[in-house]
């Protein structure tokens, strides 16, 4: 116990002795925490539109009126040729190009059907398809505004008609960071981890002070624990941080609870922490176990769900995710701060975490040579 | 007699440039574990993302209450069950189970049918349907709801015998650049600025910084070599280890993810060329500030990784962020590289219309670097 208390002196003071470090550790993630979720905002919206009215009659002017002012598209030109529209989806001036073919409205009236064109910049799939799906809703409302001007149909609907009614429970206002926030949160909490830890043997390595601990009497679990401590409390401090600027600046109050949230973390952390001292047990200097650690946190990272959801990923990426502690974390945080889960909630997750922890350090315990 | 002085003069630099370059190497060459993270990084994260990363939504869990259990609701069930979105994960018997799902985090949408559906349906020609999404993902929520309102739209059409309705207007909608909608398209461009860029600024710095910590700087410093030059020759090697794994990466992104390169492959290599060029000089400059490998690590890390994910418009469309974000999104490089890569990779345009880019990225090489080679000090502490 003396042994470590000692050596938990020694890590502190090491720490501390870098004042640049620990800037980066405090003033870091707080400006990231407040600026990044104010990026992050991938609804489909903002579709830049580029209207061909090769028609000039009232329906097209109508129908063009109805579209922008649905508030998912801006109309970002009018031109003159099909081709013209094209080249402005090709400098990124437009997303959308829609087409109204002259004789549209006299085609509507006289032969009951017209047609419209449209072609998207489908580089982004996603917002192709979403962007599509919108503007096809809103000519279908609109063709049924002509209809019943047209027709007067009996009171009784004669057509088959499924009322869908739709709710989002949760975060009913579709606030976009209120999921973010807790996932950053859980990222800049692991950068910062992972890093520290997987550099900090390493160092001693190439500094040669990992020489002198050899030959004390110190445990190699002993060593362990004492880099382990002083982390995981920077790591705690960092995560405080962060839910009071959550709290601050987006007004993020947990639906469950802040021992559940610190429960997990407190696991989460050691099993982070073990994972960078493994890997600094297994690198020779710093730039090794740098990339190494850069390596692992981004693939960590990208597919732990936090950008785009771990359900669409293919089975093997879904197969890795299951052992990517990240991916707990972030969802465990989205599942405590937005829906209020409890620990019987999660019950299996921390299970798995505790899991990871154990083995991560018990790894980095055993993979740390006394000799070299 | 002067002139031929300064000529030899000229080629002393020049041999001891060559001869510096070549200790580089060594350097990087004899670290057998960082010479294979180097080169095989890249190819893991390109197949890894290219293929993992999407924002599709598909076989999404849902779960259904079904309180008619009737011929129209198993019908429509199986329309959702056949439908590639969706995925039928549980069969709930009480609306109380919805919130306990959702908490487990097992389903994200449930589709719940009132008693007496078909009986509605085929009496009053009117039926209803409730949808709940879990919104605390409010893109997939969104998402979500329309495709299955559009499964319910499709099933509701088909029992109408698709009758054909006066006064129609039809649509025909084009799909360009992309038409099977892959997320590679997106996702690879993105990927590659971000690789490039990481690999780049992280490595140079820390390699100078490296000197720095272990003393070996002084030495260079009181050779005759001109310190310019040592910061130059420091970043030969690197430039060429890009150029391997540019290589690589567009390789990958052809035959493997299986994306078009439908402009011009020298303006494509040329415009990654240049890239590189402005993440190495960013490193230089960033090992002309920290003191430590860990502060260079963290500064080229930590504050360039996130903000490039985010802020260069390949994970969030850059229209949707508030005007100061739009505003910094400008002085990240990843940002002009991805639309570099955009438009010659997919769109197959030409240098005409990617000059303003390019010349953004230049002017960001040639700043970082003057500010690199001022700040690099002759002197240590």
């Amino acid at each position: 116990m003396r042994t470590i208390k000692f050596l938990l002196q020694k890590e502190f003071r090491q720490i501390f002795r870098d004042p640049a470090i620990i800037r980066i550790i405090l003033i870091m993630p707080v400006i990231q925490l407040i600026v990044l979720p104010w990026a992050a905002d991938y609804e489909v919206k903002n579709i830049k539109l580029a209207v061909v009215d090769q028609d000039h009659s009232e329906y097209s002017r109508q129908l063009v009126n109805k579209i922008t002012s649905s508030g998912y598209f801006n109309l970002a030109a009018y031109t003159a040729s099909y081709n013209e529209s094209l080249r402005q989806i090709e400098n990124d001036k437009a997303d959308l190009v829609l087409q109204i073919p002259a004789h549209f409205e006299k085609d509507l009236v006289k032969e009951n059907e017209a047609t419209l064109f449209m072609a998207m910049n489908a580089i982004n799939g996603v917002k192709a398809s979403l962007g599509g799906a919108y503007l096809r809703t809103i000519i279908q409302d609109y063709n049924r505004g002509v209809r019943s001007e047209w027709i007067q149909f009996p009171r009784f609907s004669p057509e088959t008609q499924i009322e869908i009614t739709s709710s989002n429970w949760y975060n009913p206002v579709m606030n976009y960071k209120y999921f973010m926030v807790p996932g950053i949160l859980v990222i800049l909490l692991t950068m910062i981890g992972m890093n520290l830890a997987a550099i900090n043997i390493v160092k001693e390595k190439e500094i040669g002070t990992i020489e002198q601990i050899n030959v004390t009497p110190i445990k190699k679990y002993q060593f362990i624990i004492g880099k382990l401590i002083p982390f995981w409390l920077i790591g705690l401090l960092v995560l405080t941080i962060g839910l009071l600027i959550s709290r601050l600046f987006y007004g993020i109050i947990p639906a469950g609870s802040f021992l559940t949230i610190y429960v997990f973390a407190a696991v989460y952390l050691l099993a982070v922490l073990g994972l960078g001292l493994l890997m600094s047990t297994f690198s020779a200097n710093q730039q090794q176990s740098m990339l190494l650690s850069f390596f692992i946190m981004m693939v960590f990272i990208l597919l732990g769900g936090l950008y785009t959801s771990i359900d669409s990923m293919p089975e093997w990426a879904k197969w890795i995710t299951r052992f990517n502690p990240v991916s707990y974390f972030i969802e465990v945080m989205r599942m405590v701060v937005l829906k209020g889960s409890s620990l019987a909630d999660i019950k299996f997750h921390l299970l798995k975490m505790f899991g990871f922890a154990v083995f991560f350090n018990a790894w980095a315990v055993f993979s740390y040579k006394k000799r070299s | 007699m002067l002139k031929a002085q300064g000529s030899k003069l000229k080629t002393t630099t020049v041999k001891q440039f060559i001869s510096f370059v070549k200790k580089e190497f060594f350097h990087i060459w004899r670290d057998k574990q960082t010479m294979f993270i180097l080169l095989g990084m890249p190819v893991i994260q390109i197949v890894i993302f290219g293929f993992a990363l999407t924002n599709e939504v598909k076989n999404a869990k849902i779960a259904v209450l079904d309180n008619s259990k009737d011929a129209a609701t198993s019908s429509l069930i199986a329309e959702f069950n056949a439908s590639r979105y969706f995925d039928i994960e549980k069969d709930l018997t009480s609306y109380k189970q919805v919130d306990e799902e959702f908490k487990k985090g097992t389903i994200k949408l449930a589709l719940i049918f009132p008693q007496h559906f078909n009986e509605d349906l085929t009496h009053f020609n009117k039926a209803q349907v409730q949808l709940i999404a879990d919104a605390s993902d409010p893109n997939v929520a969104n998402t979500l709801t329309t495709y299955a309102s559009a499964v319910i739209m499709d099933y509701q059409n088909r029992i109408t015998n698709n009758r054909k309705l006066p006064y129609t207007i039809n649509t025909e909608m084009r799909m360009l650049y992309n038409p099977q909608l892959k997320g590679a398209f997106n996702f690879v461009p993105g990927v590659m600025a971000m690789v490039l860029l990481l690999v780049c600024t992280m490595m140079t710095a820390i390699t100078i910084v490296k000197e720095k910590e272990m003393g070996t700087m002084e030495i260079i410093l009181v050779s005759p070599m001109r310190p310019q030059v040592v910061v130059l020759a420091k970043a030969v090697p690197y430039l060429l280890l890009s150029i391997i794994n540019i290589i690589t990466i567009l390789l990958l992104s052809v035959f493997v993810l299986e994306l078009p390169i439908n402009g011009s492959l020298t303006l494509l290599m040329g415009e990654s060329i240049l890239f590189t060029l402005v993440s190495l000089s960013l490193g230089l400059l960033i090992s002309a500030a920290a003191g430590s490998q860990q502060t260079a690590m963290f500064i080229s890390l930590v504050a360039l990784f996130l903000p490039t994910v985010m802020l260069s418009g390949f994970m969030f469309p850059i229209e949707n962020m508030p005007l100061p974000l739009r505003t910094v999104s400008n002085i990240v490089p990843a940002k002009w590289y991805y639309t570099i890569v955009k438009s010659v990779m997919i769109k197959g345009l030409g240098l005409k219309d990617i000059w303003k880019e390019t010349l953004v990225l230049f002017g960001m090489m040639v700043f970082f670097l003057t500010m690199a080679i001022k700040k690099f000090k002759i002197r240590l502490a």
